[in-house]
């Protein structure tokens, strides 16, 4: 018996930077969190209750707000679905039996390890409208090229074929788990049947998938409504705010104007509208998700 | 998976594998091309960054572009730095994450369970929802412009998800080597020390990467503690040095070879560890992913 209660303690004992971690990092920042961004709060006075001042002013007294949160919804719908689709192929690739899979792995991969910073000014670089790589190659084969970066219409779609440079990354690599764990008796099968390649790809590969894609769509998501490093270091939100994503116009709001009432309620307001979004995707998920032992 | 034997003709098959060949070839060369043209400008003198027709090999190779782009802003502070941040916050995490994915795999207690919940709840809340409140909280301890908020956390399980992916290795290790050990006289440490952490190796070097690799290429989190420029990590350094090239930094002259030379070094690090021991990079995510 008393060895069972030390064996119960012990087991916290374990545990417990966890549970002072939590309480430390996680919950008071919560409860603070919350509580300034029902405050006036700009850093330079104490805190003082406001209500839901700081909310109102983002739904309705900020067109930053809307603005940043257009651009953000905006790069998502690109960004998301065009790097999922990349990624799968990259994944359908390195699951052929090639040689040398694991070069091509390696360099599908590289660019995703690559520091972020680094990432943006080798594309800062790329991307320059008059000597830069893409326009000059553009320029070879008769096509002027936009100004990317510096132009209103080309800077988010830019920043998405940043992020597209990715997409051999740790998403493939899950796609590709995903892929290697369906049943190769259901090709042989198929194929048996006489179905050709296309219609093994609709007809089980997708389908068996479908909880693989689901997966990575959540979290694909949630990563770029996020997005903040690029479009900070590349175009600081600019030209005319065109790249003004939600986590710019929060880190400015809290870090750079001092608000951080306000910054705290926009941050709430990003926790709702992530989770908003990861749970449609469940909800629309029994639609087209197929588990195959539900 | 498609294999030879599901093709028929040897016709179709041999198309086949020139269409995969070139597909998978292309691709990794528009991947690859970024890096080649990063590397090839890097080398360049000035003159020649901006010839038109593109020069991919220059001519001449000026290694000298490194020893200046490292002399633009203090590099090998920014290096020291990070690597004190990067090792110090990795011997925190993944030692810290393993003791404390020890106590949910192996030990039953009062609300273990709930614990659990709450570790798998944390890891839904993105960080730039907390960027705020913890700012807050390490301005009034006094450690903004230190390396605290950004190592010490780490002692504290501050990445759940490595602690469920330490939880999920261990509950793969049957309990009757625990159990022999036990026999023998063992306490929970010892047999945590000496029985389960050295068959727990894989786990520890995914942990170990992908937390070297977090922290050296993080952002954001530095950018708000780390405000003064004897304290900035690498990719605060980085960002800095392109922003000369923008102002009056260099008085007009071409500084492309040396950010991108700057670049090169940055990533280069990065670039090795995972040369060298991708399959725990590759094995990190996968586990994640998949169970998560």
């Amino acid at each position: 018996m008393r060895l069972y209660t030390k064996r119960k303690l012990s087991g916290f004992l374990f545990v417990a930077p966890f549970v002072f971690g939590f309480l430390a990092f996680t919950l008071v920042p919560i409860l603070y969190s919350i509580f300034i961004s029902l405050s006036k709060y700009t850093m330079l006075r104490p805190p003082r209750f406001a209500g839901l001042v700081n909310y109102e002013t983002a739904l309705f007294g900020d067109p930053l707000f809307w603005k940043s949160l257009a651009n953000t919804a905006y790069y998502t719908v690109l960004s998301v679905p065009l790097g999922l689709i990349g990624s799968l192929v990259c994944a359908l690739l390195l699951n052929q039996s090639i040689k040398a899979r694991n070069v091509y792995r390696t360099l599908f991969y590289l660019p995703a390890i690559t520091p972020i910073v680094a990432t943006t000014l080798i594309w800062t670089f790329l991307l320059r409208s008059d000597f830069g790589l893409i326009n000059v190659l553009l320029g070879i084969i008769g096509i002027q090229g936009p100004k990317w970066l510096g132009s209103i219409a080309w800077a988010k779609p830019s920043l998405v074929l940043i992020s597209l440079w990715g997409v051999g990354g740790p998403t493939a690599m899950i796609f590709l788990a995903g892929l290697q764990g369906i049943d190769s008796e259901l090709y042989e099968a198929a194929h048996i049947d006489g179905a050709g390649a296309l219609q093994r790809f609709w007809i089980i590969t997708l389908p068996m998938l479908s909880p693989t894609i689901l997966f990575n769509s959540i979290i694909a998501v949630i990563q770029s409504f996020q997005a903040f490093d690029v479009a900070f270091i590349a175009t600081e939100g600019g030209p005319a705010n065109a790249t003004l994503f939600y986590v710019l116009h929060l880190y400015r709001n809290a870090f750079e104007y001092f608000e951080v009432g306000y910054g705290a309620a926009l941050a709430w307001l990003l926790f709702m509208a992530i989770f908003f979004l990861t749970l449609m995707q469940l909800r629309l998920s029994k639609r087209w998700v197929y588990y195959t032992s539900a | 998976m498609i294999t030879a034997a599901t093709l028929s003709t040897p016709a179709r098959r041999i198309s086949y594998r020139v269409f995969l060949y070139l597909t998978c070839t292309v691709l990794a060369a528009m991947f690859a091309t970024p890096f080649f043209w990063a590397v090839s400008t890097s080398l360049k003198d000035a003159g020649s960054i901006y010839v038109d027709p593109p020069q991919w090999i220059p001519n001449p190779i000026v290694l000298w572009n490194y020893v200046q782009a490292m002399q633009l802003v203090p590099f090998h502070v920014y290096f020291q730095n990070t690597i004190v941040i990067t090792v110090l916050a990795g011997i925190g995490r993944v030692f810290v994450s393993s003791v404390i994915a020890y106590g949910f795999a192996r030990f039953r207690f009062p609300g273990r369970d709930l614990l659990f919940v709450i570790l798998l709840g944390t890891m839904m809340i993105p960080d730039q929802v907390l960027i705020v409140p913890r700012f807050l909280l390490f301005n009034l301890l006094g450690w903004v412009n230190t390396f605290l908020p950004l190592i010490v956390p780490a002692f504290f399980g501050a990445t759940p998800f490595m602690i469920f992916l330490g939880r999920q290795f261990l509950m793969t290790l049957p309990r009757e080597l625990d159990e022999a050990a036990e026999v023998d006289g063992a306490g929970p440490v010892t047999i945590f020390i000496r029985v389960l952490l050295p068959l727990a190796k894989p786990f520890l070097a995914t942990a170990a990467i992908l937390s070297f690799q977090g922290d050296w290429n993080a952002f954001l989190p530095p950018l708000v503690y780390l405000q003064n420029q004897t304290k900035y990590t690498i990719a605060l350094g980085l960002r800095y040095v392109s922003g000369l090239s923008g102002g009056e930094g260099m008085a007009g002259l071409p500084m492309d070879h040396l950010i991108m030379a700057a670049s090169i070094t940055a990533l280069l690090p990065v670039v090795v560890i995972f040369l060298v021991f991708q399959k725990y990079f590759v094995r990190g995510i996968v586990m994640s992913g998949i169970k998560g």
